[in-house]
C-alpha cells in the first residue's frame, strides 16, 4: 500500500487518482500505524513552507516519517519535496525535515532576468543529470508540470534532474538514500508523470 | 524554459459541451469526458471547463463530470462558471480542479479573490475577464459579456493580482468568435500592467494566429474552443507547427 500523508495541506484528489489509475492500492492517512505498515510513503504539499511545516509538526508524525524514510521509499512532491531539505526561507527561516541536504530559497532573487514570471508555472523540460531507477520509464528532456516560487539549492550531490528557467537550473528531482523528491507535480504531468510514479511504485 | 501552453476550453451545459459565437446561439457539440480524453492524447497542456448551467441539477451533473475527468486525466484542470463563494471553490477543488477561475463572482464581491488566494494559494486563483472597447477604454464586462460594469479592465486586473490572482484569462469580446486572430493590442496592454501569466482567449481562427500570439512575450498561453472542438485546428499539428516557428512547446 502507498500511503499519502494527510496533514491538511493541498488537494490530494489528483495524486490519489493518479496512483489508483496505475492500479496501486492507496491510502490518504495521518495514522502512524498505517504509515509504518505502508510499502512506500508520499509527502504531498502546496502552500508556504513555514505554514506547512507547522501543520506537519502538529500531526505529531514527524518522528514516524523520519524513521520510515530510512526503511522504505519515500517521495516528497512540490512543497512536500521542499520540506525534505534542511531549511526554507519562505516568510522567514524555517527548519525542514533534514532528509536531504540543502535549502529552499526564493526563485525570484536568483533570476537575473527580472521579467521572468514567478511563480515558475507551467510545463518545463526536465534534464536528467544523474540516472536513477525513478527515471526507468522517463526520457531525458520530457516536460513536467511545475507551480512554485521557491526552489531547492546547494543540493548538487542529491540532484537527479533540473529544468532551465532563465539563468537558474531549477532543482526538479532529488534523491538521498531512500528519499526522493520532485519539485514538479508528477500527478499533473500527463503520461510522463504517470510513468515516473509507476517507477516510484516499483522501487 | 517554460513551454507556451495550448488550452482547449469546454463550456459545459447540462452535461454537454457547447460553444457559442459572440456568447450567443449555443450549439451542442459532445460529451465532456470523451472530449477531455481526446484533448489529453492530442497534447493539450491544460483543460478549462466552464460550467454555464444555472440549475442545481445541471451543477451536480457538472461536478460529476469534473470528478470523472479528474480521475482519468492528469494534466492541470481549471474550472470556472458560477464561482461566487469560498464554498464554490471548495466544491470544485474537491472534485479534482487545480485552479478555479472567477469572473462575475469577483466583480460582485472582489474580496473573494483575496480570501481564496489566502486559503488555497495564489496559483489556484485565476481571474477571468471579459473585456470590450468602449469609448476608447478597455471596459470590464460581467455576466458572460452582457453587462458593462463601467470598470477599467486594466485597473481591475492590477487590483486582482494585488489581491492574489495568480493568473489571468483575458477574453476579448471584440475578437471572440470572429476567428480573425487574438486581440494582441488588448493583451499587450494587460502584459504591461501585470506580471502573472496571461492566457489569451477570443479570436483564434487558425494556426498562424497562435504563431502571431506567441511573438508577444507577455502571453503565456492561448485558449480556444470551437476551432479545436470542430477539429478545424488539430492541437498536435498546431504544436509541431509552432515548434517549427521557434516557439517552445511540450510535444
Amino acid at each position: 500500500m502507498t500511503a499519502i500523508v494527510d496533514y491538511g495541506v493541498g488537494n490530494l484528489f489528483s495524486l490519489s487518482s493518479s496512483l489508483k489509475s496505475l492500479g496501486l492500492e492507496t491510502e490518504i492517512t495521518r495514522d502512524a500505524e498505517k504509515l509504518r505498515a505502508a510499502d512506500r510513503i508520499i509527502l504531498p504539499g502546496v502552500g508556504a513552507f513555514g505554514d506547512a511545516k507547522a501543520k506537519l509538526d502538529d500531526t505529531g508524525l514527524v518522528p514516524v516519517l523520519l524513521e520510515e524514510a530510512e526503511r522504505k521509499p519515500f517521495l516528497g512532491i512540490c512543497l512536500g519535496m521542499q520540506l525534505l531539505f534542511d531549511r526554507g526561507f519562505e516568510y522567514g527561516e524555517h527548519p525542514g525535515l533534514g532528509l536531504v541536504p540543502g535549502q529552499v530559497v526564493d526563485l525570484h532573487n536568483e533570476l537575473e532576468d527580472k521579467t521572468l514570471k514567478v511563480p515558475h508555472m507551467g510545463w518545463n523540460s526536465l534534464q536528467i543529470v544523474k540516472d536513477d531507477p525513478l527515471f526507468k520509464y522517463f526520457q531525458d528532456g520530457e516536460y513536467v508540470y511545475y507551480v512554485h516560487s521557491f526552489y531547492a539549492k546547494d543540493c548538487a550531490a542529491s540532484t537527479l534532474g533540473t529544468s532551465r528557467y532563465g539563468n537558474v537550473a531549477v532543482t526538479g528531482a532529488v534523491r538521498n538514500g531512500n528519499v526522493w523528491g520532485t519539485q514538479f507535480h508528477p500527478e499533473k504531468s500527463g503520461d510522463a508523470g504517470l510513468r515516473l510514479l509507476k517507477a516510484f511504485a516499483e522501487l | 524554459m517554460l513551454a507556451k501552453r495550448i488550452i482547449p476550453c469546454l463550456d459545459v451545459k447540462d452535461g454537454r459541451v457547447v460553444k457559442g459565437t459572440n456568447f450567443e446561439g449555443l450549439r451542442d457539440m459532445a460529451d465532456p469526458v470523451e472530449m477531455a480524453h481526446f484533448y489529453n492524447t492530442s497534447g493539450a497542456d491544460e483543460l478549462v471547463f466552464y460550467d454555464i448551467t444555472a440549475s442545481v441539477e445541471g451543477r451536480n451533473l457538472f461536478t460529476d463530470i469534473l470528478r470523472r475527468v479528474a480521475s482519468e486525466i492528469f494534466i492541470p484542470l481549471t474550472v470556472g462558471g458560477g464561482i461566487r463563494t469560498l464554498d464554490d471553490f471548495d466544491r470544485v477543488l474537491k472534485c479534482g480542479a487545480d485552479k478555479v477561475s472567477v469572473n462575475s463572482g469577483a466583480i460582485a464581491d472582489p474580496s473573494i479573490i483575496g480570501a481564496a488566494a489566502k486559503k488555497y494559494g495564489d496559483q489556484c486563483v485565476v481571474l477571468s475577464m471579459d473585456v470590450k472597447r468602449v469609448d476608447g477604454q478597455f471596459r470590464l464586462f460581467a455576466k458572460g459579456g452582457r453587462e458593462d460594469t463601467g470598470i477599467d479592465a486594466m485597473d481591475w486586473a492590477v487590483k486582482g493580482v494585488a489581491a492574489g490572482a495568480g493568473e489571468i484569462v483575458l477574453n476579448s469580446i471584440d475578437t471572440d468568435g470572429v476567428k480573425n486572430g487574438f486581440d494582441l493590442e488588448m493583451l499587450d496592454a494587460l502584459a504591461a500592467r501585470v506580471s502573472v501569466p496571461i492566457i489569451a482567449s477570443g479570436g483564434a481562427g487558425n494556426m498562424e494566429h497562435f504563431a502571431e500570439l506567441f511573438t508577444h512575450p507577455g502571453v503565456d498561453a492561448g485558449l480556444a474552443a470551437s476551432i479545436f472542438h470542430t477539429k478545424q485546428v488539430d492541437i498536435k499539428e498546431l504544436k509541431r507547427f509552432l515548434r517549427g516557428k521557434g516557439v517552445e512547446m511540450r510535444i
